[in-house]
């Protein structure tokens, strides 16, 4: 089976999540996931780009961009987004019990915990001066 | 392209009823917060979040129960959640929010709860 590039660029504004979930959602059903592998795809793409918006560029800015690549072959799925805003150390983002954000009056990590738990593989690259790159791979279990 | 919210307000025997529908994610959980927040320094502390409408919920809309829960517990009410859909329950399910809140299957159920004063979860 050959592989297949779709690229969404966007500028960065929460109001185009639902865009980048229906792109990533359409991503998904071409390699062939089921409703809910769709779903939760779609999942963790919101969770990078919500990412992307509110920490790499501050918020919603309309001169900036998110881009999602996605592509797929026989075996998975990779999904790609990246920004050119503040990066970020993933090993910073401090691993904490629901029960203790919850005590804490916190939230934050949670997006973070989504797409590492939906995912199969998670790498992020900063490319200073250049771009931050996020890059997910879901792998396709036939007959699942 | 999905990405309407809709939140509607009843009250019944001392609860208030926030129906949720559409889409919780980062650009609508401004909304869902205003409205508890409208709520909760109005003096209501027992609320349902009626999901039986909710398509889709990501960290931002989960972010918004937890940042309140534990000052509405503190005050003596709470928040509890009914009629989740199955793909919005998994993600709750992921984050281990079973554990910490109220699920209820049904709207009665909830209001029950509040009736026989079933304790809530403790974090």
């Amino acid at each position: 089976m050959p592989s297949f590039d779709f690229l969404l660029q966007v500028p960065s504004s929460t109001d185009n999540l639902a865009m980048i979930r229906d792109f990533v959602a359409k991503v998904g059903e071409k390699a062939g996931f089921d409703e809910k592998e769709v779903t939760k795809l779609a999942l963790a793409v919101d969770e990078a780009c919500s990412n992307v918006i509110e920490h790499a560029y501050g918020g919603n800015n309309a001169n900036k961009e998110v881009r999602v690549r996605g592509s797929f072959d026989a075996e998975q799925v990779v999904v790609e987004v990246v920004d050119t805003g503040r990066g970020f150390d993933p090993g910073q983002i401090p691993v904490k019990d629901v029960e203790q954000l919850v005590r804490e009056r916190r939230s934050g990590g949670l997006g973070w915990r989504l797409i590492r738990s939906i995912m199969d593989e998670v790498q992020y690259q900063m490319v200073p001066g250049e771009k931050n790159e996020l890059r997910m791979v879901k792998k396709i279990r036939k007959g699942a | 392209m999905a990405n309407a919210f809709n939140l509607t307000r009843t009250e019944q025997d001392g609860a208030v009823i926030l129906a949720l529908s559409g889409y919780l994610d980062a650009h609508t959980a401004p909304q869902f917060e205003r409205a508890i927040e409208v709520e909760f320094s109005g003096g209501h502390t027992k609320m349902i979040a009626d999901c039986a409408g909710l398509d889709y919920i990501s960290s931002a809309g989960l972010g918004v129960f937890m940042s309140f829960i534990e000052d509405i517990r503190a005050a003596g009410g709470d928040i509890k959640l009914c009629a989740i859909v199955p793909q919005v329950y998994q993600v709750f399910d992921v984050l281990g929010f079973p554990e910490i809140f109220d699920i209820v299957d049904a709207q009665a159920a909830a209001l029950e709860r509040f009736r026989s004063g079933a304790a809530t979860k403790e974090v």
